[in-house]
């Protein structure tokens, strides 16, 4: 296929494919207070599985990341447009932003909310319209 | 409730969008999601409007964060017109879509890009700020102009390509303008900016900003001289794709320019002056071009081009009536109510026309008039349901175009404005030349020559009959429309006269937004708008 066949380009991507993947979770997260966000983290992400399908092909890219982008895109769109209905359903408002908090053992207290579950609908889509471009500019 | 209400013609398309894009293997799946979804937005924005009509202008913040710091969701009847135009027109396009998109372009995303672009007009009609309002528009110009160049031919990418450029063009200018507002007044709030714009310190730049915002509005409503990219690209994309844009697109652009000069942008009544000029131009230029254009689909492009003319019109009359003499607000009522109806009738004529090119296209292969005719004998149905709603479309009594243009036309002579209905009138003579020509060229002459090879979007040979059949249901449905509006306005021009009303008075809206009930708000005496007049 359209793959470079090249020794180190392999390796690096084997290295660097699970830290691009974990920074852009570490970035999504931080995104709400600090900068970062979905669509930075998305990015990254999308870079990382870009990676490797400049190594090894598009064909195993596609097999790796499982579904079809376009499948991820619409999970991503569907994250990012259910986020709106939780504050819709308890009258606080369209999009409004809800927070539960729960304490964990030694690690202090965990918040989750409606803007982080928006955020990684973000991630997904921008993740999944990359690739899709990506994948289809190599194919051709 | 409202809140909820509001949304939903957000939620419901953007929804069905993304599992479209989640079952991408299977077309006809996404066919049903797509037209589900149309139906349940059209009941969404019927549900809205009857709680409109009944409490008045409604809004919601989104987010919870208050207005003018958050995106307020508006709606009032205005608002409410628009959106059942837009969800009537997308549905009419996916009943149209079961039988004329293809598995090519269907798996190519072809409904889920539908959804969106429904969504992004949506969008447009319902916020009640002005950023968000250009993200909306650019939802629109992606989904619309993926859709225009689906399939990739080079005509298709010809004009998908002008398409862009020059809405990209009017984008900038948009944001451009968006930026400077800011700058001025600290708030992209568009009921916020009715009240602080006029105290802005200076005022060159105001109508500086005025201009450049309303033009990128004329380049998105195609009106003169900014149209080419209409003609351009309506006539190289399949029927349905067409008919969907010439039915709500280019009126989210008139939607805009009546928005934003009714609130904030129209301090000073020459703006209307221009705007008047420019309507006559836009209409006569577009009526030339179809006068001269020999392909269904382009004669129908430029006819688009026109008709934005007489919205433009009924919004100016209605401007100037009510800036220059204060006591004319019947009048100025009546002109602003025919512009609206104007809207409604264009977008159930004009769709519905290029959607019947679309069972032409299915049937012969071609749109060029050169190589049809006789399709009276072969498609007595369609040929019937064409000539109903091209009379509309050239403003015969009994139909739709007549009580739209008797409105206009009223209403510019009240006002005194003889010249723009001289050349309304004029224009409406050629529409009725131009329908005449593809009437008789395409289906009462003899056939020119026999059926050429078809087109690569109109489908597969053996499935026409009932390909033809689905494609005429929504076609009789919006004829039927056409013809219900012609013989029995007065709930059609109720609703918009009462658009109107909300419209000329400002006060309401920016009372509705920035949070005071509009239903404890004495009707007679609104608080006063602080514009100069």
């Amino acid at each position: 296929m359209n793959a470079l066949d090249s020794v180190i380009l392999r390796t690096t991507t084997r290295l660097l494919l699970p830290v691009l993947a974990f920074f852009s979770i570490v970035v999504l997260l931080r995104g709400h207070n600090e900068p970062g966000g979905g669509f930075i983290g998305g990015l990254i992400a999308a870079s990382g599985v870009a990676l490797y399908a400049i190594a090894h092909g598009p064909d195993r890219a596609r097999r790796l990341i499982g579904p079809d982008p376009r499948w991820w895109l619409g999970l991503g769109l569907t994250l990012g447009i259910t986020s709106a209905i939780p504050g819709l359903l308890s009258g606080a408002g369209f999009f409004a932003g809800l927070w539960v908090s729960a304490q964990l053992p030694a690690l202090g207290t965990l918040k989750l909310g409606t803007p982080i579950w928006f955020d990684a609908g973000v991630y997904v889509v921008v993740a999944a319209s990359m690739l899709a471009m990506i994948f289809r500019l190599q194919e051709h | 409730m409202t809140a909820a209400l509001l949304s939903l013609p957000l939620l419901i398309p953007l929804t069905a969008a993304a599992a479209c894009a989640a079952m991408w293997a299977r077309p006809r799946a996404q066919a049903g999601v797509c037209l589900g979804a149309a139906l349940a937005t059209l009941a969404a924005s019927v549900a809205l409007t009857a709680q409109v009509l009944r409490l008045g202008p409604i809004a919601a913040q989104a987010g919870a964060w208050p207005a003018p710091f958050g995106i307020t969701l508006v709606a009032d009847t205005l608002s409410c017109v628009m959106l059942l135009i837009n969800s009537g027109v997308l549905a009419a396009a996916a009943l149209h879509g079961l039988g004329s998109v293809d598995r090519p372009r269907a798996s190519g995303g072809h409904h889920a890009l539908t959804l969106t672009l429904a969504a992004g007009v949506s969008g447009a009609f319902l916020t009640g700020d002005i950023f968000n309002m250009y993200v909306w528009y650019e939802v629109m110009l992606l989904s619309s102009f993926v859709l225009v160049t689906l399939g990739s031919t080079r005509r298709q990418l010809e004009g998908g390509l002008a398409y862009l450029t020059l809405n990209l063009i009017a984008s900038g200018l948009f944001l451009a303008g968006v930026g400077v507002l800011y700058g001025l007044t600290g708030t992209v709030n568009m009921a916020d900016l009715a009240l602080k714009l006029p105290a802005a310190d200076r005022p060159q730049l105001v109508t500086a900003v005025g201009a450049v915002i309303l033009t990128a509005f004329a380049i998105k409503a195609a009106a003169a001289p900014l149209y080419f990219w209409l003609p351009a690209s309506y006539d190289t994309c399949p029927p349905v794709v067409a008919a969907l844009m010439a039915g709500v697109l280019s009126k989210v652009g008139v939607y805009s320019i009546i928005r934003a000069s009714s609130l904030f942008l129209g301090q000073e009544a020459a703006v209307f002056q221009w705007l008047l000029a420019l309507s006559g131009l836009t209409m006569v230029l577009g009526v030339f071009g179809a006068a001269v254009a020999v392909e269904i689909r382009r004669v129908l492009a430029f006819h688009s081009v026109s008709q934005i003319g007489y919205m433009l019109m009924g919004f100016a009359v209605a401007m100037l009536a009510a800036r220059t003499r204060p006591e004319s607000q019947p009048v100025a009522e009546l002109a602003l109510a025919g512009a609206i109806l104007f809207m409604v009738h264009h977008a159930a004529v004009k769709t519905n026309l290029f959607l019947i090119s679309g069972v032409v296209l299915r049937a012969r292969g071609t749109t060029r008039l050169a190589q049809l005719g006789g399709l009276c004998h072969t498609h007595p149905l369609t040929a019937g349901l064409f000539f109903v709603t091209a009379m509309s479309l050239a403003g015969v009594p009994l139909l739709s175009g007549f009580i739209a243009k008797l409105a206009l036309v009223r209403a510019g002579v009240q006002a005194g404005q003889d010249a723009i209905v001289a050349v309304s009138l004029f224009v409406s003579l050629l529409t009725l030349y131009s329908m005449s020509k593809v009437w008789d060229q395409a289906f009462w002459k003899a056939p020119a020559a026999p059926p050429t090879k078809r087109m690569h979007f109109s489908g597969d040979p053996a499935t026409a009959d009932r390909d033809t059949a689905l494609m005429l249901v929504p076609i009789g449905l919006l004829a039927g429309l056409a013809l219900l509006i012609g013989l029995w306005p007065s709930p059609a021009l109720d609703l918009c006269r009462r658009a109107a009303q909300e419209v000329l008075r400002p006060a309401l809206y920016v009372g509705t937004v920035l949070g005071q009930d509009p239903t404890t708000e004495p009707a007679q005496a609104p608080t006063p708008p602080e514009e100069p007049l």
